[in-house]
């Protein structure tokens, strides 16, 4: 089998997809630039031609706009946003047109179009430029989002998102860009909602998203060591996301530890935690955890960008806590009981 | 088409179908049978029926909160509309959108939004899909004046100038964005030098004349037909009852009676009726009670329709449907 890395898969992703379906073009900023997508985009614009490999002006709003226009005229477009903090600018078109469409129309025209977004953490880039934003568009409904977190997936996903009738936001990072695993050559789908689990384990679940659950991978490797056995889940979509997966795996182990690239508040791990609080109450041995971004914007120096992104030792300190407390978890229950 | 009596006819009844539509709209809505809030064009007919005679079926419209005569003039269902304003089943929209959203994709309407300028990149972006597939289609995006305030007009503009799509801006000037006189909002008296920056040639019309409207859409749907790019048009026009519901302003403080007197005195329906008197045809009495009986028949056939029942609630979020790649 052929392996590529996460940023290659990308690229075949949409160099497969242009190929095939004549109504696909890519619009958005960078795309003929070596600065923007990294190599996800490398060389396409000579391969497909300028008019299918749009590099746009600075104008997020109307660049979205017009990929929801061409969408609802029969079009496939990519709308690419280099950075996801430049894609604020077109919430309007993504949240209230986009998402809205079938919805207020009576399901009588969807907007099959892909919205992709890149997170661009770390480097000394400051707030402006390292946004994790993800929660945000996960709250809108008629919008899916999914973050592909092995190559793999990314490919696959992609595929999937081209492949689904409503608007989907991609988000990729490109922390995972070097992140390499098997892909097929040929196109294929990952199913939009689904969870991967990872790592079969019975003492505690990790819950990855994105990067985070390439993260849970280390944190799983560091605890073995100790002797402790996690599961880890990579959430892959997070609208809609995979419930029923997360659910059986924490009612198994009784604990459960969320890992998220983005901020605590009302962010994907409050959501998952809770729905996890309300399904498997009677199974948690211990109270759930959240690994996130603490409430601060993205720092610029590299000194206090090592304070504020946490990884898997952070993931891995979280679990042992975990399996700390649920003693304290039972003695408490087992007084409970006897009262 | 020639602009010759049959012409003019045929827009007098455009015209005042839209009229006596609205008009039986802002009754319901007197009387508390329509709710949902109605955004009323009358006295600004001439400019929808004026663009809308010179499009195409295939052609594509795209409107705003105040677009129940855009969708009339392109052809959208009478029942369509009354139904939906009623918010019932058999409504254009299926009743989900109500007044400020109306969908009739049969006969080229892709979508009225109440986001201000909300559809303008929309319409550029299915003027791309025109180009890209050399189809020789064009989009209008109607917009307000309040609309040439958004900074993503600005941006499609340039985009629809930059990849020279058949796009045609329509801003319809009634002087007002709600309750805002346009010299609270602006320093002149321009908008249609809003494309100059971007090389898209603008033209002042008087939108209470239909030919006149006509005439420059023409032009310019001819222009973008044959990949010479977007064109800018300013309607000057007037509307007669308030941003929204039945009533004329006056009584809320926005201070315009005489302008608004003036502008009576200029109704675009008025100035066609007499035109067509003075070419002979006497006919026209009959026709507009035949009007009003089709209004008659739709507004009974929509009254009739069922609501939706409260299960269909959660129901559309998603397409369902595989598209085939």
């Amino acid at each position: 089998m052929r392996a590529l890395s996460y940023v290659q898969a990308i690229r075949e992703a949409h160099a497969q997809l242009l190929a095939r379906d004549s109504r696909v073009f890519v619009i958005g900023q960078g795309l003929w630039s070596p600065w923007y997508a990294g190599s996800s985009l490398e060389g396409l614009e000579r391969e497909f031609g300028r008019s299918r490999m749009v590099d746009s002006p600075v104008s997020e709003n109307a660049v979205t706009g017009l990929a929801i226009g061409a969408a609802l005229a029969g079009m496939r477009p990519i709308v690419f946003h280099p950075r996801m903090d430049f894609m604020l600018l077109a919430v309007d078109p993504i949240m209230n047109q986009a998402a809205n469409w079938s919805y207020l129309f009576g399901g009588a025209q969807g907007v099959p179009l892909v919205i992709r977004a890149v997170i661009n953490r770390g480097g000394q880039q400051g707030a402006q430029h390292s946004q994790a934003l993800h929660a945000m568009f996960m709250h809108v409904p008629g919008l899916k989002v999914v973050m592909p977190a092995t190559a793999y997936d990314a490919k696959g996903l992609l595929i999937a998102a081209m492949e689904d009738p409503n608007p989907v936001l991609y988000i990729d990072d490109r922390w995972l860009y070097g992140e390499t695993g098997v892909v097929p050559e040929e196109p294929y789908t990952v199913p939009i909602g689904k969870a991967a689990v990872r790592r079969s384990g019975s003492d505690v679940t990790l819950i990855g998203i994105s990067w985070m659950a390439a993260e849970s991978l280390r944190a799983a490797a560091l605890l073995e060591r100790e002797g402790i056995d996690a599961e880890v889940i990579d959430l892959r979509s997070l609208k809609p996301w995979d419930r029923d997966t997360v659910a059986a795996s924490v009612a198994r182990t009784g604990r459960a530890v969320i890992a998220d690239s983005g901020w605590r508040t009302a962010g994907a791990a409050a959501e998952i935690a809770a729905e996890v609080g309300e399904r498997v109450f009677r199974e948690l041995l211990a109270p759930i955890a959240r690994v996130a971004l603490p409430d601060v914007p993205a720092p610029c120096s590299g000194i206090e960008e090592q304070a504020y992104y946490p990884g898997a030792e952070q993931i891995a300190a979280a679990a042992r806590q975990l399996l700390t407390k649920s003693k304290a978890v039972r003695m408490a229950r087992t007084a409970r009981g006897a009262a | 088409m020639r602009m010759n009596t049959e012409w003019r006819i045929a827009c007098w009844e455009k015209m005042i179908l839209i009229r006596r539509a609205e008009e039986t709209i802002a009754g319901m809505v007197e009387t508390g049978e329509v709710r949902c809030p109605c955004h009323l064009c009358i006295g600004q007919e001439a400019v929808a029926v004026g663009v809308c005679a010179a499009l195409e079926a295939t052609d594509t419209i795209w409107g705003g909160h105040r677009s129940h005569g855009h969708y009339l003039a392109k052809g959208g269902s009478l029942e369509g509309l009354f139904a939906e304003v009623l918010l019932k089943v058999t409504g254009c929209s299926s009743g989900r959108g109500g007044s400020m959203h109306l969908f009739a994709p049969e006969v080229g309407i892709l979508g009225t939004v109440p986001i201000v300028a909300g559809t303008v990149p929309l319409a550029v972006g299915a003027a791309f899909a025109y180009k890209t597939r050399e189809e020789k289609n064009v989009a209008v995006a109607f917009l307000g004046d309040g609309s040439m305030e958004e900074g993503h007009v600005h941006e499609a503009m340039n985009l629809a100038s930059l990849y020279q799509l058949p796009v045609l801006f329509v801003c319809e000037n009634n002087l007002y964005s709600s309750h805002l006189h346009w010299s609270e909002r602006r320093v002149a008296d321009n908008l249609f030098c809003a494309g100059e920056l971007h090389s898209i040639p603008g033209e002042r019309v008087d939108g209470n004349d239909v030919a006149a409207v006509y005439h420059s859409v023409r032009w310019a749907v001819a222009r973008a037909r044959r990949g010479g790019g977007p064109s800018l048009l300013e309607c000057r026009t007037f509307r007669w009852r308030g941003h929204v519901g039945a009533s004329y302003d006056q009584d809320v403080g926005v201070q315009r009676r005489g302008e608004l007197v003036d502008w009576m005195r200029r109704d675009p329906i008025q100035a066609l009726t007499e035109r067509l008197g003075e070419e002979g045809v006497n006919d026209l009495a009959e026709r507009e009670r035949a009007i009003a009986d089709r209004i008659g028949q739709a507004l009974a056939e929509a009254r009739r329709a069922a609501h939706p029942l409260p299960d269909r609630v959660t129901k559309f979020v998603w397409r369902e449907a595989v598209c085939a790649r």
